[in-house]
């Protein structure tokens, strides 16, 4: 019994410093850095101005995050209106064929999202698999130019983070309890109307968490737009990127991922709102 | 409507798969600059074995991922149990960031540890990608631990602790054994997070230490090449063999 404080005390205080050092710490630094400026001798000049947030507000800044914004929720829209209906038949599916398609949906869930980005060049390119058909079938008769548009960003984050709007959407909707369904049909409500007045608040925290899921990467993901935009659709991660590699305006880079960490706290307390109101609460 | 809704499944399983599968199936294409069928090869995967610098940045990132996920799953495993057993200051603050940095993007993640390296002067390398691949996966393995601690009956820690077992002894002989299909699930999930991530890659490691990800992506913005077909496909495989595992260790639940 002599070791026991030491063996708790040692890990409590190991948790603790982890956490600080490499959770804290380091957003603390750059929130800091957000309102500082930069010299050419150092990245970060320490001081305190809401200089960097200003410049986010210019107009090219402001149309970058903007559409950045516009194309993320476009995504997200898209894999939610897919996803439900998927989700809804897979949790309904019967348990050993269940358990196969769920795999199914877990490996692309986890392979390396570059190498599926990748595959979808060789599916838009003017030589790729869906040119090919097409022209096959005689839909057109030259290549459709689909590489390097805004819409083949679209597409590469719809086809990337698919999977992450399906797994919490099928989580909320295999616990739903169909009596309530049945309770609400029963008492004359229209399947449209039980649809929005049960199903729908009852799985709000897994829509939330999926939106949640899908939106932010799509917000940050650059290589996406990297590889199939070309340079024309231009990501907030792109441009956070830019900043700290290449322009090396740290603050700037430092404020627009501040504004990207409040968006996703906002997101948080939205989770958390609808997952208490169903008096389940998360973490 | 039965068959309507076994048409969308098929819709969507095919959107999911389609592009994958093709890869594959080209990677064994023999012609090099078009798509045109002409013949099977296995010129490709000869060609990805005999490139020193592409098999130096898979050694890498296998190396990377075994170490990291190692260390996260022992990492994460301890703090989930100190989560779920102690009363201690700062516990919900833990428990709560825990969830927040599972939700984070990776970039937010990746900038905040680059600042924090640049502020410390560490140079970027194997140990600073190692820090941040460790950073990434320790709230994963956490949450999935401590799931799995919350399905126990406490009355089997507590007749340990009358039987006179330490704190030690009640981790290493009650706790690790109930929790440990948890605890390996974490580290083939931690390792497949490690081994897939580009972004925190991208931010927190050096010229000295390159990671097959990063790798990958300058030859992708290239341009189609039949060799990344090749290594693509075996990364897909390797996640599929990595996915089948740990589920098999999350099912053996009684």
């Amino acid at each position: 019994m002599k070791n026991d404080g030491f063996f708790k005390l040692a890990v409590i205080v190991g948790a603790i410093s982890w956490m600080a050092v490499f959770a804290f710490v380091p957003n603390i630094l750059v929130f800091l850095a957000s309102f500082s400026s930069t010299s050419s001798e150092n990245f970060i000049e320490p001081g305190f101005s809401l200089n960097n947030y200003a410049r986010l507000m210019d107009t090219t800044h402001l149309e970058i995050l903007l559409s950045s914004l516009r194309l993320s929720g476009l995504v997200t829209a898209i894999c939610l209106v897919v996803a439900y209906p998927f989700a809804a038949i897979l949790a309904r599916t019967r348990k050993p064929l269940r358990g196969t398609l769920l795999l199914l949906v877990v490996i692309p869930f986890w392979t390396n999202s570059l190498v599926r980005t990748y595959a979808m060049t060789a599916m838009l390119n003017s030589s790729g698999i869906v040119n090919n058909a097409l022209l096959a079938l005689g839909v057109i008769d030259a290549p459709l130019a689909m590489m390097y548009t805004p819409g083949a960003v679209v597409l590469g984050l719809v086809y990337t983070l698919l999977p992450f709007m399906i797994l919490p959407l099928y989580a909320a909707l295999e616990r739903l309890d169909r009596r309530y369904l049945e309770a609400a049909r029963d008492l004359g409500a229209s399947p449209w109307r039980a649809f929005w007045k049960v199903v729908v608040p009852l799985t709000m925290p897994g829509i939330v968490s999926g939106c949640m899921l899908v939106f932010l990467p799509g917000i940050g993901m650059f290589y996406v737009s990297d590889v199939l935009g070309g340079a024309k659709a231009m990501l907030l991660g792109n441009f956070i990127r830019d900043q700290f590699l290449t322009t090396r305006d740290w603050p700037l880079g430092a404020a627009a991922s501040v504004t990207l960490t409040v968006l996703m706290g906002l997101m948080l307390l939205l989770y958390w709102k609808s997952a208490a109101r169903l008096g389940r609460k998360e973490a | 409507m039965r068959r309507l809704r076994i048409l969308y499944a098929t819709l969507v399983f095919v959107f999911l798969y389609l592009p994958l599968g093709v890869m594959v199936v080209y990677s064994f294409n023999a012609s090099r600059f078009s798509m045109a069928w002409k013949g099977l090869t296995l010129d490709w995967y000869v060609k990805l074995f005999s490139n020193a610098a592409l098999m130096q940045a898979a050694f890498n990132s296998l190396l990377i991922a075994a170490v990291a996920a190692t260390c996260s799953s022992i990492l994460g495993t301890l703090i989930a149990m100190a989560l779920q057993r102690w009363r201690f200051p700062s516990r919900k603050v833990i428990h709560t960031s825990l969830f927040v940095m599972m939700m984070s993007p990776d970039i937010v993640i990746g900038i905040s540890l680059l600042v924090l390296f640049m502020a410390l002067s560490l140079p970027l390398g194997f140990w600073t990608l190692l820090m941040a691949h460790i950073t990434l996966c320790v709230p994963f393995v956490s949450i999935t631990v401590y799931a799995r601690l919350l399905g126990f009956d406490p009355h089997v820690v507590e007749a340990a602790r009358d039987l006179g077992a330490g704190e030690y002894k009640v981790f290493r002989y009650v706790v690790l054994p109930m929790v440990f299909p948890a605890v390996l699930a974490g580290w083939f999930l931690s390792f497949t997070l490690s081994i897939d991530d580009v972004i925190i890659s991208f931010f927190n490691t050096g010229p000295t230490f390159e990671v097959l990800p990063l790798r990958i992506y300058s030859m992708v913005r290239l341009g189609l090449k039949p060799e990344v077909n090749a290594l693509c496909a075996i990364m897909i495989l390797i996640t599929a063999v990595a996915v089948f595992v740990s589920q098999r260790f999350l099912k053996e639940k009684s």
